[in-house]
């Protein structure tokens, strides 16, 4: 519980150059420590999604060091990335990503296939996945035939069927009603509780994020300690969601 | 990913747009089909033409005949005349003229020699023309023929029957074309019947030779005239030459000489140079072909570039639908990518998808091509082309129908490496990121 699976040290990123140049990250550090839950809270285009990539080892920093395990990532060569990224890391995006003529079941073991797993152990995994989120009826659909909520379940099944260390969850709710989203919250959470799975959520939703042991709040690229005036999120919150 | 996998999944990604991958698959379906129909157009003529020729067969045989004149060949229009080339004068009033036969002189007896004592060649048939007036069979009416008694560099194509020997017996094989004329049923029917030949000797008397049929050869290509063994060569040539009271000069128009059976090319090119510097040209069964079977390989060879400028079109198409393809795939591609395949394996999907595709086109094309053909060749056999019998104009080679497959699968892997490559660069966070 004690040891940063993740560290993050003073982390820069800017898109663009001269006077088109943004700064979407200006020196943001954080320890996120194996079985924890960490939310990553702030404002559309303060930088949420831009650090959460760099911690994902999506993308790399201008300046600053991510720490995988102690280790640092810039030294890592791509291959051991990818590799990294496949055994340890689940996704969950703000958008399904659902491949959209291939069947449930084969959305789901994608991580799998691509760590080159043998067909058969597969479908166990991806099965066992399946039925873990209650939708071991559905593995033969297609993916393009569920409803919002089946197919953030498919996401998750995707993300977990590797047993990952970390999921990293880019606004899991974003895209679903409340109730829908509540499931989906459950869910994640109940995968931390008891498998220990590490979660970084990124979310603008207060609610969500207080349901997290801990809270990382960016305003324009920078981490604040104070929350914004809760009025104004429970606004934007309800906006998004509906 | 592994290999299997990746393969697996590039055959099920190109079915996923069935449309835009069956509309290139039909450009690379033509061109394929068109190399095939044309390489299988040329292996069947080649191969005719080796059944009609024996190129293979006749190994060992040079014909012999003296050289053109070289240093007038160069100037255009006729031949000069030059008295100190004159050689034995004329050697054969009106004999046909061999292969090049005209504005080459005669072989004389000394020739001849000269050529025996050549180093590697074990002997020497000079070639004599016979003529004959008439054939006939009992009964039946009586038909010209021509002779061909340079029947040693000949492996006849036979309908039945079996080739010349050297027996002391009078053979002939007899030319499919006359079996009708001749009374015979069919080839199985003629082969040991005896026909008789007429020839006219010096004071213009006919006489009768009896021959005995011991093949029937298809009609040739080139009408070299009927097969005929040395002894009724021999025989002719008593006839021909019984009442002659003037000993004319002897002479050649050419010779066939015999090399040991297990001459090497390079013993070959050897004996042909010795006998050059000696004022001769030699020349094998194949070097005689070589020059119809270049204008063969001609028109092949332009029909061959048309398929080619088919199928390099077809490439763009490729290319044009991967890139379509990996536009619209972008976020999977990106999903992929994030989830840690790497950016290798990617290429190798996409490009994997531009081979199947070449596949697809190729292997449907060329089995078209054979249907096709097949059918196209038979009914040509059959009706314009039935005057050459054993000429099946379209010969389908397992290896050329696999080298075309093959060659259209590479066209395709080179016009996938450029979409394959976009794919494989495609940095997964533009992909994924929420518009
Ligand atoms: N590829 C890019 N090019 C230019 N600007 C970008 C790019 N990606 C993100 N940004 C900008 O960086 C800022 C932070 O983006 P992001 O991390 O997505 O914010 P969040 O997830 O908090 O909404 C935004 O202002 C966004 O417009
Ligand atoms: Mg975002």
């Amino acid at each position: 519980m004690n040891s940063p699976v993740l560290e993050a040290t003073d982390i820069h990123k800017s898109y663009g150059s001269g006077s088109g140049r943004f700064d979407a990250l200006k020196g943001v550090s954080l320890a996120v420590r194996a079985g924890e839950s960490v939310a990553i809270v702030g404002k559309s285009g303060s930088g949420k999604s831009t650090l959460m990539h760099i911690l994902a080892l999506l993308d790399q920093p201008d300046d600053g060091a991510v720490l995988v395990g102690g280790e640092d990532a810039a030294t890592l060569r791509g291959r051991a990335v990818n590799q990294l990224r496949n055994a340890d890391f689940g996704f969950v995006f703000q958008q399904f990503f659902l491949v959209p003529n291939a069947t449930v079941l084969d959305n789901v073991v994608l991580p799998l296939k691509i760590a080159g797993v043998s067909g058969r152990e597969r479908r166990e995994r991806g099965m066992a996945a399946l039925r873990a989120l209650e939708l071991d009826d559905k593995a033969k659909n297609r993916a393009t035939n569920l409803s919002g909520g089946q197919k953030q379940r498919v996401v998750i099944a995707r993300a977990l069927v590797n047993n990952p260390k970390v999921i990293f969850a880019d606004e899991p709710t974003g895209n679903l009603d409340t109730a829908t989203g509540q499931v989906v919250e459950d869910i994640l959470f109940t995968l931390n509780r008891e498998q220990g799975i590490t979660l970084i959520i990124v979310t603008h939703d207060t609610e969500l994020a207080e349901r997290c042991d801990r809270q990382i709040y960016l305003r324009d690229g920078r981490e604040t300690d104070a929350p914004a005036p809760p009025n104004l999120h429970g606004h934007g919150s309800e906006g998004a969601a509906a | 990913m592994n290999t299997g996998d990746l393969l697996k999944t590039a055959v099920q990604n190109t079915f996923r747009s069935k449309l835009r991958t069956s509309l290139t698959v039909v450009a690379i379906f033509i061109g394929a089909f068109t190399l095939t129909i044309t390489s299988a157009i040329g292996a069947g003529i080649s191969d005719y033409i080796d059944s009609q020729l024996g190129a293979i067969g006749a190994e060992g045989v040079l014909t012999v005949n003296k050289a053109p004149d070289t240093e007038t060949a160069a100037e255009e229009g006729p031949n000069r005349y030059d008295p100190d080339r004159a050689t034995a004068d004329d050697p054969f009033p009106g004999a046909p003229a061999g292969p090049g036969g005209f504005g080459a002189g005669a072989l004389t007896v000394d020739d001849i020699e000269a050529i025996e004592s050549t180093h590697g060649v074990t002997s020497v048939e000079p070639t004599v023309f016979v003529s004959a007036d008439f054939i006939t069979a009992d009964g039946s009416d009586k038909y010209e023929i021509s002779l061909n008694p340079v029947s040693a560099a000949i492996v006849p194509d036979l309908a039945a029957g079996a080739p010349l020997t050297n027996s002391d017996q009078n053979e002939i094989l007899l030319p499919d074309e006359y079996l009708d004329a001749l009374g015979f049923a069919d080839a199985e029917d003629a082969v040991g019947a005896t026909v008789t030949i007429g020839a006219t000797d010096a004071v213009g008397e006919q006489h009768d030779v009896d021959v005995a049929i011991v093949g029937v050869q298809n009609t040739s290509l080139l009408p070299l005239g009927a097969s005929i063994n040395e002894n009724l060569t021999d025989a002719l040539v008593e006839v021909q030459q019984t009442g002659r009271t003037v000993d004319a000069p002897v002479g050649y128009l050419s010779a066939v000489a015999h090399l040991e059976r297990d001459a090497t090319d390079d013993q070959i090119t050897s004996i042909k140079e010795d006998l050059a510097d000696q004022g001769f040209l030699a020349q094998t069964t194949a070097d005689q072909i070589g020059a119809f079977q270049t204008v063969i390989s001609g028109i092949i060879g332009v029909l061959n570039a048309f398929a080619v400028i088919a199928l390099i079109a077809a490439g763009f198409g490729i290319v044009n639908t991967l890139l379509m393809s990996v536009q619209e795939r972008t976020r999977e591609i990106g999903l992929m990518k994030a989830m840690g395949m790497g950016g290798g394996r990617v290429f190798g999907l996409f490009s994997s998808e531009a081979v199947f595709i070449g596949f697809l086109g190729s292997a449907i094309g060329a089995a078209a091509a054979v249907l096709a053909g097949t059918a196209i060749s038979t009914a040509l056999a059959t009706s314009l082309l039935s005057g050459l019998p054993g000429l099946q104009i379209m010969l389908f080679e397992p290896s050329a129908i696999i080298t075309v497959i093959l060659v259209v699968m590479g066209i395709a892997f080179l016009a996938g490496t450029l979409p394959a490559r976009r794919a494989a660069q495609q940095n997964p966070i533009d992909a994924l990121r929420y518009e």
